[in-house]
């Protein structure tokens, strides 16, 4: 070894210029260096200290937003139960797709991929990014719900190419087919944009669903849960790698409604196709039983996201499937308003003692105003069941605008009743000042002729008209109508919900026992031999009621009454009840131009045999000694509860229940599960 | 009185300094790569630090004058390779490896390094005494011009860059004055402005590395997503570190290349403020005890020898962990001694053996 490497020295020429071995480079400028690299030692350890010691705090969370993805963990939805606690409302286990922003992936590359997987258009993913531009980037945007098992596949044969797309289960409603009850429970969907700016949601981000209508959205807070979330470990891939821990979702409650799926099906079979509306509530709470309305519209595809086709349909249908009429139509009430009136004239005093002479007509301030026939000498006690028109003018002229408003109002005309659903509206009570204050013009007294049998500028609700009907058959004791037991609600959101939905609540309006019996006599005259719904008369019930027919176009009332255009149809009212005092059911029909109130009395009449069939199957409903006329039981002055008689032959065995109701029990069934 | 080269003259310190290091760089690349496909690549590293130290061995042992007197042919031929590299096809973008027979990948960029260092000496250590003219500078220039464009071409402006300290250290050891300094210094900013701007040399995303540092988030998914990363792994380590194989960052996935370029951010997050200081002074040892060498150096090309080790040295350690800390840019220059990868261990550890024979000669003759 030495020898070759003296060799190879030795072969090194010393000419070499280059090898200058007394020269030195001055030890200073090494120096330098030393300088030089201790000052870049220093630099780097400052940029050490930045990072690690003063930014560390900060680093170490987004380290941790890096590897973290929440992913959510949706809530279910409470259930909707009916008062006895068959289910109306149910989940049913759906599969979500949600996009996943916070990854080093370019997402709009793969657009057009995830567009023809999902059976999306580009344009649609993109509107979607944009409404979540703002949202934080952990959190993943829901891209499509309710996926099919075909673009679930895909998504799993794309998950290298696309990991992105992320699924999630989720739990989705499931309501009754064929738009059963659908004006009453509403649907959900997801929160809209301007929502999400309103006060009131801002507890909500976007994706939440939320309820839009109907019980879904006066309970929405009390069915919607809070959702859960699990924090998951993931690579820079965005695999998964494990999970750090999991919150789990709180399932919404469950909600039980004072309506009863029995009376809701017979109403809903007895309306059918008709335009118009029922509700059937329990005067002495003000529990609602039943509402219906139609045209109905299929919740649940608003349940996912509801296509444009079908939304133009419901919001361009003449008919306005999406309006629930029970609470949401305000229209004349027709002659059902001659209950009012009678309460007026009575408690004024002046009803008791008045006669007319009804000669088809009577001419009020140089007009004629007509009635449907010649009644001859009508007093309050068949002014009711005969529904003489002339009677009421008189009356109303007698009474003047200014109280039959005043009790009108107290009878929660032109106020909304306060039900626990979104949208109610107030309808309409004419007086001189809300001519003034809307028209700017003088109230004239012929007007009043006209509201007198509730026409004119009257307009009512069919649940205002069922309270108000209702209250005075209960003595003037009306209350505020509700469809979910406030005693089941948590005490601070019984008040939130009063606090919602205000309105006239529960009242009592004086009225003399002498004057209601009157009424009510009168009331369930209407359904016995001469009475204007006779045609409703049930054998062995004690039905009363009071049809209205409302002319559609008011100024030429007393005109055109029988037009060929269903257009021109009046509306068919009637508010019916049982037993004729203090009723335990009153139902209010609108049959929207069905013609003549008689017509609509056959519908509120299934309602009350339904409801009342059902009483007679409960064994401590039953009267006990059947012999008893019935005639003797109604006549005491107070009736407390409904006393039945008389159970039908064709009643089912007691214990098991009828087979049209079983569908019912399962939960979800079809509207006529005997006809198809 | 005459002796010869003996291992008792051998830099043992140094070599205890440089071996923590390689533990140390064995250990991370072992973490770095855990979950990755990578993994077990820590093995190859040991492998190549085994290969790296014969070579030092090997290098201490031959006379570092007979190297000056061939370097004008090894620099020809590492020329004439360099020009070859670019009539290769493309591997991962670039045109960098020679294939030799034997599955070897022959990356001749690396090996300009030590050639240039080598030719620098020979070359500056000849003009000592006397005012540099601008013929010398130039002439000097030009030597490290040629490569730095060749590599450039290829393209892979990290290496090509690490070529500049041994011209400037050559320039500044060789006595350049300060008015032609100062002129040069000019010179090298407008140039560089006017390269920046004509859009020639650079390529896009070279420009892109360049700037990106500066502001990370205007590009948080392309150019700024390695700065960004590298800094929250710097950051997520804190004073103490997450721990061994703890490092969220590193074991995601989320630091690129955690066990090459950025094996000093996988470091800090790691083992912490502490950790990272504590490696940054071994290395301030290692760079002061080859000053040390450099001083005591019988002679001045043996002086500039180890000073060109110096300057290569501190170059790639301030541009590495400052793009790591995020203070410059990203280009691609691994950490010597602790980035994975056998070009890098084998050039560090040749121009160790250089070093040694420096040393060693110093009592010879």
């Amino acid at each position: 070894m030495r020898i070759i490497l003296k060799g190879i020295r030795r072969r090194r020429p010393e000419r070499s210029a280059a090898v200058n071995r007394e020269e030195k480079v001055p030890p200073a400028k090494l120096m330098v260096f030393q300088y030089v690299i201790a000052a870049v030692m220093l630099v780097l350890i400052s940029g050490l200290w930045r990072l690690q010691v003063v930014g560390a705090q900060n680093y170490r969370e987004m380290a941790e937003a890096n590897r973290i993805r929440k992913v959510p963990i949706l809530a279910p939805r409470g259930k909707i139960l009916d008062r006895e606690g068959r289910l109306i409302v149910d989940n049913y286990p759906s599969v979500s797709c949600f996009l996943v922003r916070d990854q080093g992936h370019d997402i709009a590359a793969d657009l057009p991929l995830i567009a023809r997987g999902l059976h999306m258009t580009v344009d649609q993913i993109q509107e979607i990014l944009k409404r979540y531009r703002t949202a934080p980037k952990f959190q993943p945007v829901p891209l499509k719900q309710d996926i099919t098992p075909d673009e679930q596949g895909f998504i799993e044969a794309h998950l290298d190419e696309l990991p992105e797309l992320e699924t999630i289960d989720e739990e989705r409603r499931l309501y009754p087919n064929d738009g059963f009850a659908a004006h009453l429970i509403g649907y959900v969907g997801e929160v809209s944009e301007e929502m999400l700016d309103d006060p009131q949601y801002a507890a909500y981000e976007p994706g939440d669903v939320v309820g839009r209508s109907g019980v879904e959205e006066s309970y929405d807070a009390m069915l919607r849960g809070v959702d859960g979330s699990r924090d998951v470990i993931v690579d820079s891939h965005g695999r998964e790698v494990g999970v750090l821990g999991t919150e789990p979702a709180k399932p919404g409650k469950d909600l039980r409604l004072t309506i009863d799926l029995d009376i809701q099906r017979a109403a809903e079979n007895a309306l059918g196709d008709r335009n118009g509306a029922v509700v059937a509530l329990d005067p002495h709470t003000g529990e609602i039983l039943a509402l219906v309305s139609r045209p109905v519209f299929d919740p649940n595809k608003f349940s996912v996201k509801i296509g444009r086709e079908d939304w133009n349909r419901l919001v361009t249908d003449p008919n306005h499937p999406l309006l629930d009429k029970a609470i949401q139509a305000q229209l004349a009430p027709g002659s059902t308003f001659k209950i009012i009136m009678s309460v007026a004239g009575l408690q004024e005093g002046i009803a008791e003692n008045l006669r007319v002479d009804c000669q088809g007509g009577a001419t009020f301030y140089g007009h004629f105003f007509a009635c449907d026939r010649r009644h001859g000498m009508v007093d309050i006690h068949n002014a009711i069941p005969l529904s003489c028109d002339t009677y009421y003018y008189t009356l109303a002229q007698k009474l003047g605008i200014e109280t039959i408003a005043k009790y009108a109002h107290e009878l929660g005309i032109g106020e909304k009743t306060g039900v626990d659903l979104p949208g109610e509206v107030s309808g309409t009570m004419p007086s001189e000042e809300w001519k003034l204050r809307n028209f700017h013009e003088k109230w004239y007294a012929g007007e009043t002729i006209s509201v007198g049998i509730g026409q004119g500028a009257v307009a009512a609700t069919p649940i205002q008209l069922a309270r108000a009907l209702g209250g005075i058959a209960s003595g003037g004791v009306l209350k505020r109508p509700h469809v979910v037991f406030p005693g089941e609600l948590p005490a601070y959101y019984r008040q939130a919900v009063q606090d919602s939905y205000p309105g006239s609540g529960d009242v009592t309006v004086p009225i003399d026992a002498s004057n209601w019996e009157i009424i009510t006599e009168g009331m369930a005259s209407t359904t016995e031999a001469g009475g204007t719904a006779f045609a409703a008369h049930l054998d062995g019930i004690d039905f009363a009621g009071k049809t209205g027919t409302a002319q559609v176009v008011s100024h030429s009332a007393g005109m055109d009454k029988i037009s060929s255009s269903v257009a021109q149809r009046p509306n068919a009212w009637f508010v019916g009840m049982a037993p004729r005092r203090n009723p335990d059911i009153v139902v209010a029909v609108l049959w929207q131009h069905g013609g003549w109130g008689n017509v609509s009395a056959p519908i509120a009449a299934s309602v009350i045999e339904a409801y009342v069939d059902k009483q007679r199957r409960l064994h401590h409903n039953l009267v006990a000694d059947t012999s008893k006329p019935v005639k003797d039981v109604m006549t005491k002055p107070v009736e407390i509860g409904a006393v039945w008689s008389k159970p039908p032959a064709s009643e089912a065995p007691r214990g098991s229940p009828v087979p049209a109701l079983a569908a019912i029990d399962a939960g979800h069934f079809r509207l006529k599960p005997e006809g198809e | 009185m005459r002796r010869f080269l003996s291992l008792r003259d051998f830099d043992w310190t140094l070599l205890g300094f440089v071996l923590i290091l390689s533990v140390v760089s064995v250990f991370e690349i072992y973490s770095a790569t855990l979950h990755t496909k990578f993994v077990g690549f820590y093995r190859f590293q040991i492998l190549w630090l085994c290969g790296g130290m014969a070579m030092m061995f090997l290098m201490s042992v031959i006379d570092y004058h007979l190297l000056l007197d061939i370097v004008h042919w090894i620099y020809g031929f590492f020329m004439l390779a360099l020009v070859g590299v670019l009539a290769t096809p493309k591997v991962m973008g670039a045109r960098r490896w020679i294939k030799l027979p034997g599955g070897i990948h022959f990356q001749p960029s690396e090996w300009v390094k030590l050639v240039l260092i080598v030719i620098m000496a020979r070359y500056f250590a000849g003009l000592v005494g006397r005012e540099l003219t601008w013929k010398d500078i130039f002439k000097a220039i030009a030597l490290v011009a040629i490569p730095m464009l060749l590599v450039l071409k290829q393209p892979d402006l990290g290496t090509s860059l690490t070529y500049s300290p041994v011209l400037l250290v050559g320039l500044f050891l060789g006595g350049i004055d300060w008015k032609k300094g100062a002129i040069l210094i000019l010179a090298v900013i407008l140039g560089a402005g006017g390269i920046w701007m004509s859009g020639k040399v650079l390529k896009p995303y070279q420009k892109a590395r360049l700037t990106s540092f500066i502001n990370p988030d205007a590009d948080p998914k392309g150019t700024g997503y390695q700065i960004i990363q590298s800094k929250i792994a710097v950051g997520d380590g804190g004073v103490f570190g997450r721990g061994a194989t703890r490092g969220t960052q590193t074991q995601g996935d989320f630091l690129p290349i955690p066990y090459t370029d950025f094996i000093f951010a996988a470091f800090c997050e790691e083992h912490g403020f502490i950790g990272a200081v504590i490696v940054l002074l071994i290395y301030f040892l290692v760079l002061m005890r080859l000053i040390q060498n450099a001083q005591t150096a019988a002679d001045l090309p043996g002086t500039f020898l180890v000073m060109g080790v110096v300057a290569v040295l501190i170059f790639q350690i301030a541009v590495n962990v400052g793009m790591v800390v995020g203070l410059m840019p990203v280009t691609g220059i691994p950490l010597p001694l602790m980035s994975y990868g056998g070009s890098s261990v084998l050039f560090t550890f040749l121009a160790l053996g250089m070093v040694m024979n420096v040393r060693m000669s110093r009592f010879v003759n």
